[in-house]
């Protein structure tokens, strides 16, 4: 039993704490420990990545109780790939963040945002139902704070708005736990595996009504389309850095999807099955419809991301909702694309907002504006899915596991469509700040006084955003140059999920 | 008692998701901590009812016991709904102080950030 496993979850743990009772008030301290703890926890990712891409299974078993009564941890393929994408992001976050002076508008930042990343990787790597719960909870509730960082009228409105509504989505993930505990009796995935199969197929009702509360609040942290509205509202309204870091907060709802519906609630367990793909794949259409009209519709550029990110979940869950594992390895490889490129957009979005405000509408020229532009248009590329950039293939990927679904008329037309009304969304969006700022003939601040060093803003190392914003683009690249190793290892991943009996040997036979 | 607990849990839903649909903040949180009071007791009967049993197994005498689970479930449920609504309470607050408004919707229309929340 290797300790690795459950270092991702207790450095934030320890450093969290640390930042907040022995450095409060040295930002600087703080600011190295952060980085420091988050390139730890980067490595630490990479290493538990390689350990467990030849296939094998670790467990961590909590207390050195063995599995169905204790807590376990588990790292497979799945859980790797997402602790390193969190991880990645989270350096790509703190570096933005301190760089562009976020982290010194409010108390608190680096040590919320530690608090933030240990509740990300936990949920990833728990191997328990009730440990998932709590994990969400601790992502949440830092997320509360990292929300409101900064403070503001609109933001505290809109901060409400978020705290209110996944209180109640957390408040039905407690009924949806307590169904399924009360038919199954066990809260262990592996073991509620075991037990779903056992059930006879008519006493399942109840069951059924815990795995589709289950699913109706793994929708919510995924914004699923009835059940989307938290997100423009908190994106937009949020520190756009943090909005970048949430970026993988949609993901934890897709993880733990296809985490429970690939393993306790499969599509050969006849209880249960179908009962996702059916509400999920025609509301995961309505989600990505709903995000690329948004994405049309936004009249500020925050809130224009935020949709964008609505319709990559959208795409996402559709592949998540065909239930293949040709599918699963698209969604995989969709998910790593959409994460990068939202939080890119966010990124660059919080420069806009910084030199000329939010709105999408003409005004006088912003320093760098060639750079940024440059940056909007790749990460727009990216986010709209056309060809030089990982999106394309992935969208590609999605398509080609639809082409044997029952639905694949209108799966295409409207990944299809969605694209296109997305292009012209960000099109317009681009033109409105970044072209027809040259043609108004407001203020004139000509391109000559470029040295970024009027703004009011305390802007430390200018260079660091940048450099963020650069490292999460070559990550993008990265993607599409290396597609082929990455659907490799997403592919074996989709066969790991599709095969659960490794996994639950692996948790309840005694290893070790 | 299983018709007692189940209609105290039904009624006391309701009465939270009624008050969650409310404008104004006040009755919303107290809305929410109805609903979170419904699930723990929901969460307490998910070990099936027993009256007076210990949630420990004794080897020696065959003793009616109760599920302790539940019981663990229950105690985490309630720590953290407990913090969830100290902190919904101070944001809350914090935006109340600074809107001068209890309003839930954001009222401002000047970034369209309130349409569709």
């Amino acid at each position: 039993m290797s300790h690795l496993l459950i270092a991702p979850v207790v450095l934030p743990a320890v450093v969290a704490p640390l930042i907040v009772m022995v450095m409060r008030h040295h930002l600087s301290l703080a600011r190295i420990f952060s980085v420091a703890s988050t390139v730890f926890l980067a490595a630490i990712s990479i290493a538990l990545m390689v350990q467990a891409a030849d296939g094998t299974i670790q467990v961590y078993e909590l207390g050195n109780w063995p599995a169905p009564f204790g807590i376990v941890l588990v790292l497979d393929r799945l859980s790797a790939l997402m602790i390193t994408l969190t991880s990645l992001l989270g350096l790509a976050v703190v570096l933005y963040a301190i760089g562009s002076g976020w982290d010194a508008r409010g108390r608190h930042f680096h040590a919320l945002l530690q608090f933030q990343l240990m509740g990300i990787l936990g949920a990833f790597l728990t191997g328990d139902a009730f440990n998932l719960f709590v994990f969400f909870e601790v992502l949440l509730i830092a997320s509360y704070g990292l929300m409101i960082h900064g403070g503001g009228t609109v933001r505290l409105q809109a901060g409400v708005q978020y705290v209110v509504y996944n209180l109640l989505g957390s408040t039905l993930f407690l009924f949806a736990l307590g169904t399924i505990y009360a038919v199954t009796g066990t809260l262990n995935m592996a073991d509620i595996a075991l037990r779903v199969a056992e059930i006879p197929a008519e006493d399942t009702a109840l069951l059924r009504v815990g795995a589709l509360l289950l699913l109706l609040v793994f929708a919510i942290k995924a914004a699923v389309l009835p059940l989307h509205f938290w997100l423009p509202a908190s994106y937009a309204n949020a520190p756009l850095p943090v909005a970048a870091l949430f970026a993988i907060m949609t993901k934890v709802g897709a993880y733990s999807i296809l985490r429970m519906y690939t393993l306790a609630f499969g599509p050969e367990v006849e209880a249960t099955a179908g009962l996702a793909g059916d509400w999920l794949l025609p509301a995961a259409m309505l989600t990505l419809a709903a995000g690329a009209i948004g994405v049309l519709g936004s009249r500020e550029i925050g809130r224009l991301v935020a949709f964008g990110a609505i319709a990559s979940m959208g795409t996402l869950l559709i592949a998540i909702a065909l239930f293949t594992p040709q599918a699963a390895a698209a969604a995989l490889y969709y998910t790593v694309h959409s994460t990068l490129a939202t939080a890119m957009l966010f990124l660059v979005a919080d420069q806009v907002m910084e030199r000329r405000g939010g709105a999408i509408k003409a005004s006088a020229p912003m320093a760098q504006s060639g750079l940024i532009s440059a940056l909007f248009f790749a990460g727009a590329i990216a986010m709209a899915g056309m060809p030089p950039l990982s999106g394309f293939l992935g969208k590609l990927l999605v398509l080609d596991a639809a082409r044997d679904a029952d639905l694949m008329v209108w799966i295409w037309a409207v990944i299809l469509g969605g694209s296109l009304v997305t292009i012209v969304g960000f099109a317009r969006a681009g033109t409105e700040v970044f072209w027809k700022s040259h043609d108004a003939s407001l203020a004139a601040t000509p391109e000559e006084e470029d040295t970024d060093s009027e703004e009011e803003a305390p802007a430390p190392v200018a260079a660091l955003p940048f450099v963020a914003i650069f490292a999460l683009m070559g990550g993008l690249v990265l993607l599409t140059v290396f597609a082929g190793p990455m659907m490799g290892y997403a592919e074996a991943t989709a066969a790991q999920l599709f095969d659960p009996s490794a996994y639950i040997e692996t948790v309840l036979g005694r290893t070790e | 008692m299983e018709l007692l607990l189940a209609s105290a849990v039904g009624l006391m839903t309701a009465c939270g998701v009624y008050l969650i649909l409310r404008r104004r903040t006040f009755p919303v949180i107290l809305g929410l901590s109805l609903v979170t009071y419904a699930v723990n007791v929901f969460l307490f009967a998910t070990g099936r009812l027993a009256v007076g049993a210990p949630p420990v197994l004794n080897k020696y005498a065959e003793v009616a016991y109760t599920d302790p689970l539940p019981q663990a479930l229950v105690l985490t449920a309630i720590v953290i709904s407990f913090g969830m609504t100290a902190v919904v309470v101070m944001i809350a607050l914090g935006a109340f102080l600074s809107s001068r408004s209890d309003n839930i919707n954001m009222v401002e229309a000047a970034d369209g950030a309130g349409d569709d929340a």
